[in-house]
């Protein structure tokens, strides 16, 4: 397509650009100024995108926009300082220390870096969950208030405001933007690691009705747990096996939903859609993350999520292999949701009736809906039609989700038919 | 073939709505226009463009009198022109329907430039 123009510019303009490359700025001009002024590198970052809209739009996408974008972001930032400087000088303040040389940090791997340590700075464990993963989308993604209350399903204004407190807690507890080490590091990533993978459930659990988004938020999750393998420090084997289970479960993606946006359940899934590179990207990173003797909740999900991408048709999984994972995950969590899918699996290894036992026996879940749907299906499949229509009923209404809801739907209408 | 500036205004009103869009947005904007700019010199027509930034001043009268910011009285915002050559206005006309600026009700002015023959 080189004699269209129209497509030359555009061929520079990769997917999400502006929104990674905000990621990047927002990471790097607040390693610069410090994270006490999170809110100036904020208005920096939408300065300077704003400027490569204004000039882009009529000249064209240049050759090296991140380049180009990073000269801009560095020159403004400089201008700040600088005019900060003759104010003082004027207020006869005594001059501050001079910051870091800043030209070195728009070298790639500074800037790989400032993206880890504003990472870890988002999954302070003194924030809570939800706003964490707020913040990684918006520092770390690009995304803004409004696109994140439509990923969250809350409104605008909570968003905001949720956004506003991670941020002043974010100043008040995260101490020096760094990437931990020694002792403190461990349980660190583990809070980190931790809050990708809910990052990636929130976006792969079908809780949101638009599959775009999920399927972003799913890829922001990945985008930076790769992020983490790039590290020294942080590439550990639990970064390789929360890695080799995004992979697992990115490769179905395509095969889980149906031309008209249902869901599709594994057993009826075109399994030549799964993407095979990714799989076999993940087995690099299951290699990977079996160097050293830790199993984490990572290796084990990433060793059951395996299990399924191996199996050429559903009936050919290894159910008691994945019945053996669930229980050591089992020993590891000890959930009443792990306990949940567990018995999934023991419904295909063992039968229905020693499932519906174990799902009857666990406690605390009747507000969840899997735990509903899971029920509904182990009373159909042990002929009790009146209990799994009551069951399928109070799934139906804890799901938001339409291809749910759907799904739920025709399952119940097979069962009443049953009953009549 | 004649030559015609075409000039882009928005409305500084929604100039303001339009004033933090998200990252994702911005790209979205600026596909429009690389595809409308594209397109024009795809068939040729194009003959120059500039970007005018959202600053600046304005000096106004005889007085001299200095305010910050680009707009005018109507409170319209240039953001910018190209040139593009044409058989006539109408055709010049029809090169800037598919200007972005319009969706977000702004104007494009399409003004002959004078050949000093």
């Amino acid at each position: 397509m080189a004699d269209d123009p129209a497509a030359a510019v555009s061929e520079r303009l990769v997917a999400h650009l502006f929104r990674h490359e905000a990621g990047r700025l927002q990471a790097v001009l607040v390693r610069w100024l410090g994270l006490h002024r999170l809110d100036e590198a904020e208005d920096l970052v939408q300065d300077t995108l704003l400027q490569a809209l204004t000039v882009w739009k009529v000249h064209g996408v240049p050759a090296q926009p991140a380049a180009w974008l990073y000269a801009v972001a560095q020159r403004k930032t400089l201008d700040l300082l600088r005019r900060e400087q003759r104010h003082r000088r004027l207020a006869a303040q005594a001059e501050p220390a001079p910051a870091a040389e800043p030209g070195a940090l728009f070298l790639a791997d500074e800037v790989t870096d400032s993206q880890l340590r504003m990472l870890f700075a988002c999954c302070h464990p003194a924030l809570p969950p939800e706003a964490q993963l707020a913040l990684c989308l918006k520092m770390l993604g690009g995304l803004s208030a409004a696109e994140l209350a439509g990923a969250f399903l809350v409104p605008v204004d909570t968003m905001t405001k949720r956004l506003y407190r991670a941020k002043e807690r974010l100043r008040a507890v995260a101490g020096p933007l760094e990437v931990p080490s020694g002792a403190a590091l461990t349980g660190r990533l583990a809070a980190v690691l931790k809050s990708l993978y809910l990052l990636f459930n929130e976006g792969y659990s079908s809780a949101h009705p638009d599959q775009l988004i999920r399927r972003e938020l799913c890829e922001e999750a990945l985008r930076l747990a790769l992020l983490l393998a790039q590290h020294p420090r942080t590439n550990r084997p639990e970064t390789h096996a929360l890695l080799a289970l995004l992979c697992f479960q990115v490769s179905r993606f395509d095969a889980r939903t149906a031309a008209a946006g249902g869901i599709v359940l594994l057993p009826d899934q075109d399994r030549s859609r799964w993407h095979q590179p990714l799989i076999a990207r993940g087995l690099r990173h299951l290699a990977a993350a079996a160097e050293g003797n830790t199993a984490s909740e990572f290796h084990l999900e990433a060793a059951i999520a395996l299990e399924h991408c191996r199996a050429p048709t559903y009936a050919a999984t290894d159910w008691r292999a994945i019945g053996r994972y669930y229980d050591q995950l089992l020993h590891l969590k000890p959930t009443p949701v792990v306990a949940l899918h567990r018995a999934v699996a023991l419904a295909q290894a063992a039968g229905p009736a020693p499932a519906l036992a174990a799902v009857q026996a666990l406690p605390g879940l009747d507000s969840h809906g899997l735990y509903h749907a899971i029920l509904g299906e182990l009373y159909a499949q042990t002929n009790q039609p009146e209990a799994a229509a009551h069951h399928l009923d109070r799934a139906l209404a804890l799901t938001a989700s339409r291809p749910e809801q759907d799904l739920l739907r025709r399952k119940r209408e097979k069962i009443i038919n049953q009953i009549n | 073939m004649e030559k015609f500036m075409l000039i882009f205004h928005s409305a500084a009103a929604s100039a303001e709505a339009f004033s933090n869009p998200s990252p994702e947005a911005m790209q979205a904007e600026l596909q429009k226009w690389n595809h409308w700019i594209g397109g024009i010199a795809a068939q040729g027509r194009l003959a120059g463009t500039e970007a005018l930034l959202p600053t600046g001043r304005t000096l106004t009268g005889p007085e001299r009198l200095v305010t910050d910011g680009p707009f005018t009285e109507g409170k319209e915002i240039v953001g910018g022109y190209l040139f593009v050559m044409a058989a006539d206005l109408d055709e010049a006309t029809r090169l800037a329907e598919g200007c972005p600026a319009l969706e977000h009700h702004g104007s494009v002015e399409i003004r002959p430039l004078m050949v000093m023959a």
